[in-house]
């Protein structure tokens, strides 16, 4: 099947995107999701606040969803859901029978899939195939160009549901896939592995879309606003939730939000306090707390507890591509319209910034659309060279993450960035070499978006090297 | 079938304590005959103990210490291994390993350990420059300086492989009476009866297999020749996209200061980091430490420095039944109809079917009776595919058309289907629990552990399992027992 734009994702970015992209008059958009139904994250969200940026009026998660959903059908645009991109063609995804190998990734990570028998050969081998060697299936090839599809031509993916598996072939493939919460694996906390501990996606889902009850003492792990969400979630469950525990020296949401969570639930946050270690083998027993300032250890009984923020893009996707990965989002190194490293290859929502607000994600895909319209037209000549835009600790990240000389400003105007320290009145400094481009003010709060204005990006200087963005 | 109160009918020929690899590898030889079997465990599960936590390798046996009863049946075992997992579906990758050499002393053990491996019967390690392991291996951090290649080491899933042994003893008539804490064994004239947290179980042979409980086990019946020492190893898996860094298992070169530890792929095409080793007196903390992850991450680091810019997927520990005995406690005695295989530290997987085969020519020449009984179909029962080198449903383009559950993929991190979820379900031994289900699929087991597909995973199980309990093979409902596997005698592992 051929299609003009094929998004992966229909969340707040897909899905607006989609609608975007029809009434810029573009034909045939297909959007995949890989979930039973459209929507997104706020399907599970059902805490109220969405819509007030984009649809002028407040709404909950799973209305806001629905909203988009039957919007981009109305607008004309394909949405399947249960429908998987399971990879890139003629690409070594998971799993893919075929691959390239020894083609280098913009890491600096080789792909290499293959498994070299002894005599040096790489060949396709059935997992359990007694006569040969069991490699990875495999073969080989010269390092080749990476990426999906040549430049400039179309872009295959492989979709997999249930009516099958499927190739299709789009002039243009925005990833929409969004992101998810760190684990607790991943954050290497310690302990045993006993049901009951969970993120806040899992949470949300358990309770809202399967109406889970959760009794028993309660512990959320974060102070941010997602984490003040599980609470209000793990109370609707049924839970007692002891505490909001962080690491941090204060929570990292909205006085309203703390101020009620202790009114209301009478639910504390305790802060500077970081998890030691997960107690429990068949049943979660408790967790062991340090305070940071003293040292000392305590244990607290609980029956659940939830691990909540700490973002990361879910760019599988994105990384089997090829396309080149910015270090701080950990999303696709984007410029201003939202175009990866590789062309034809666009990128919108919490995939490059991890995360914010679904208002702000379909902003995002809104503004990827009309790039996307444009290229399909053949609108103007490439423009200019990416200059890349880094930023130094304590900032963590920036969004998008490069620029181009003549290319527009960013998805409502600004860059967004992320600090790792409290700073009310923040001086930032915009740098290429030794010039410096703009100075400007912001707020930064770990984990809560800052914003850096777009006037500095007509003085960069396309030969000078990556712009970087220092807080002073 | 389990009569009333959850005492047995009559006594069984031979009743196997554990449901390990090595319990269900003798109950598999074993149930092939006229035999009736029954393997009783405390966990609700069968390969829940050091089965499951392991380092996932198929070794060849190169480095086992030549001469041992280890050694033989590691090659024996390992070599049965290859083809029952090729017959029986369990996904095994002959990726080969490198042995790394990091300093001037490692390197100077390498020709004794080539040595030891042709002493083993192993011929084909051969040295490896250190221009050959970074040709081999690109990723491999700065410092290597030579090596030795072990082309037939490979890695084998180390979930389907107990599960494929118990499904085909099931299917073969064995029962399996898992969440069964064996307290007490009483033995005269006729046999044994297993005092179990859920009734008593005779029978007239007794083999213990009970893996970390195995001297407890002994005990009860006399023994007292070894003393289990749960060596504690704590092991870090890495996202499926750090897969390409790696080509082949890169194992240390043991020294006497450290053992090191290795850095593999999965089978499931993930990076593996670990054990770490540590004689600990608890038999059942399996849980993982700070000092253990950031010592692995360190050593992993050194070992392929690309590994720091990867996400964490998974971190675990298991225990291994070390004694202190170098080599594996089998015995077995005519006199009590008794077997006692013990010991098995670390090679338990690799080795099982040889262990098995072992065990019951062993029982046969005590004077077990094994009268031919191979029923028509019997054999390797095809197991679900979820390995990552071969086609999984969802890339099936055929089982879809058929069924299309298997395009309606749940757990998106590790692409398993309701179809996959559903069969496993519904099989011959059934997951007890979340757990259960995850060594049977994969679902729930990748990098989001859960943010995306658990609260729906949870949900097709609770429906599968209904209200009542849901049925089990010869075995107690997924609610299970509330006694048993949190004993401070025996742990979970019988």
């Amino acid at each position: 099947m051929n299609v003009d734009v094929l998004i992966a994702g229909a969340g707040p970015a897909g899905l607006a995107a989609g609608i975007e992209l029809r009434r810029l008059g573009v034909g045939r958009v297909l959007i995949a999701d890989r979930e039973a139904e459209a929507g997104g994250v706020p399907r599970h969200s059902a805490h109220t606040g969405y819509g007030l940026r984009d649809l002028r009026r407040v709404m909950t998660g799973p209305a806001y969803a629905r909203h988009y959903a039957r919007a981009a059908v109305e607008a004309g645009a394909e949405v399947r859901a249960g429908t998987t991109v399971t990879g890139w063609p003629g690409w070594a995804g998971p799993g893919e029978a075929t691959g390239r190998t020894g083609s280098t990734d913009p890491d600096g990570a080789t792909r290499r899939t293959g498994s070299t028998d002894p005599d040096g050969d790489t060949r396709p081998t059935g997992p359990t195939d007694p006569d040969g060697p069991t490699g990875r299936s495999s073969s080989t090839g010269p390092a080749g160009p990476v990426g999906p599809g040549a430049p400039g031509g179309p872009i295959s993916v492989t979709l997999t549901s249930a009516d099958g598996i499927e190739t299709v072939t789009a002039s243009a493939v925005l990833l929409a896939t969004g992101c998810r919460e760190r684990p607790r694996a991943a954050r290497l906390v310690p302990g045993g592995r006993p049901p009951g501990v969970m993120t806040t996606g899992e949470l949300q889902q358990r309770v809202y879309l399967h109406g889970q009850r959760l009794p028993g003492r309660a512990l959320v792990i974060g102070a941010e606003h997602v984490s003040f969400s599980a609470m209000v979630t793990l109370a609707h469950a049924g839970a007692d939730v002891l505490a909001l525990v962080t690491d941090q020296p204060r929570h990292q949401s909205f006085a309203a939000f703390a101020l009620a969570a202790a009114a209301r639930w009478r639910t504390p946050v305790w802060t500077t306090t970081a998890v030691r270690r997960i107690a429990g083998r068949d049943r979660l027993e408790g967790v062991e707390l340090a305070d940071l300032r003293t040292g000392g250890t305590r244990f607290v009984g609980c029956d659940t507890v939830v691990f909540t923020g700490d973002w990361i893009p879910d760019h599988e996707l994105a990384r089997l591509a090829g396309t080149q990965l910015d270090p701080g989002t950990r999303g696709p190194a984007v410029d201003t319209t939202l175009e990866t490293s590789i062309p034809g290859v666009f990128a919108a929502g919490n995939l490059v910034h991890a995360a914010e607000t679904a208002d702000v994600a379909a902003a995002g895909g809104r503004h990827a659309a009309r790039y996307i319209a444009a290229a399909l037209r053949g609108g103007p000549p490439p423009r200019g060279p990416r200059i890349p835009v880094t930023v130094a600790a304590p900032l963590r990240w920036i969004s998008p993450s490069a620029i181009r000389a003549g290319g527009p400003p960013p998805a409502r105007g600004h860059f967004l960035l992320r600090g790792d320290v409290f700073r009310r009145a923040a001086r930032l400094e915009v740098r290429q070499g030794d010039r410096v481009l703009a100075a400007a003010r912001t707020r930064l709060v770990p984990g809560r978006p800052a914003h850096l204005g777009a006037g500095w990006m007509a003085r960069a200087d396309p030969s000078a090297g990556p712009v970087l963005i220092v807080l002073r | 079938m389990t009569g009333p109160a959850g005492t047995l009918p009559g006594a069984a020929d031979v009743a196997i304590i554990g449901a390990g690899v090595v319990g269900t590898a003798i109950a598999r030889e074993l149930a092939r005959y006229d035999l009736s079997i029954v393997v009783v465990d405390a966990a609700t599960d069968v390969g829940t103990g050091t089965t499951k936590a392991n380092t996932a390798i198929l070794h060849t046996g190169f480095d086992a210490v030549p001469g041992s009863l280890e050694s033989r049946l590691l090659r024996r075992g390992s070599a049965l291994l290859r083809d029952y997992a090729a017959r029986a579906g369990i996904p095994v990758e002959r990726t080969g390993a490198l042995l790394v050499a990091w300093s001037a002393e490692q390197r100077r053990a390498l020709p004794e350990i080539e040595e030891k491996a042709r002493q083993n019967g192993y011929t084909a390690i051969r040295p490896v420059s250190a221009s050959g392991l970074y040709q081999r291996e690109p990723h491999l951090g700065p410092g290597a300086l030579a090596g030795l290649e072990i082309p037939d080491e490979s890695i084998i899933c180390p979930w389907t492989t107990p599960l494929a042994y118990a499904t085909e003893a099931v299917r073969a008539g064995a029962r399996l009476e898992l969440g069964r804490l064996v307290t007490g064994v009483r033995s005269g004239p006729d046999g044994h009866a297993l005092a179990t947290t859920r009734g008593t179980i005779r029978c007239r042979w007794l083999v213990n297999a009970a893996g970390l409980g195995g001297d407890l086990v002994d005990a009860m019946l006399g023994g007292g020749g070894f003393t289990i020492r749960p060596r504690r190893g704590e092991l870090i898996v890495f996202d499926k996209l750090a897969r390409p860094l790696l080509g082949s298992i890169l194992l240390p070169v043991p020294t006497a200061a450290t053992k090191g530890v290795l850095v593999a792929p999965t089978v499931y095409g993930n990076v593996l980091l670990g054990p770490t080793a540590e004689d600990i007196g608890d038999r059942s903390d399996t849980g993982t430490t700070a000092a253990g992850l950031a010592a692995l991450l360190d050593a992993g680091h050194r070992i392929v420095p690309e590994l720091a810019g990867e996400e964490v997927t998974a971190t675990y520990a298991g225990l291994r039944a070390a004694t202190e005995h170098r080599d594996y406690q089998i015995r077995v005695d005519p006199a009590r109809r008794y077997a006692c295989v013990a010991g098995i530290r670390s090679t338990g997987l690799s080795a099982s079917l040889g262990i098995a085969e072992y065990v019951t020519g062993q029982l046969a020449g005590a004077g077990l009776r094994l009268a031919g009984r191979m029923a028509a179909g019997a054999g390797p029962p095809a197991m679900p595919y979820i390995g990552e080198a071969g086609t999984r449903p969802y890339q099936d383009a055929r089982r879809i058309a058929a069924d299309s559950e298997y395009g309606r993929i749940v757990c998106h991190c590790e692409r398993v289907t309701r179809g996959e979820i559903r069969d496993a379900l519904a099989s011959t031994v059934p997951p007890a629990g979340a757990d259960g289900l995850r060594r049977r699929t994969r679902a729930m087991n990748g990098r989001c552990q859960g943010f995306y597909c658990a609260a729906t995973v949870s949900a097709m199980m609770a429906a599968a399992q209904g209200p009542a309990g849901g049925g089990r093979a010869g075995g107690p409902g997924p609610a299970g027992p509330a006694a048993g596997h949190t004993s401070p005698e025996l742990g979970r592992r019988a």
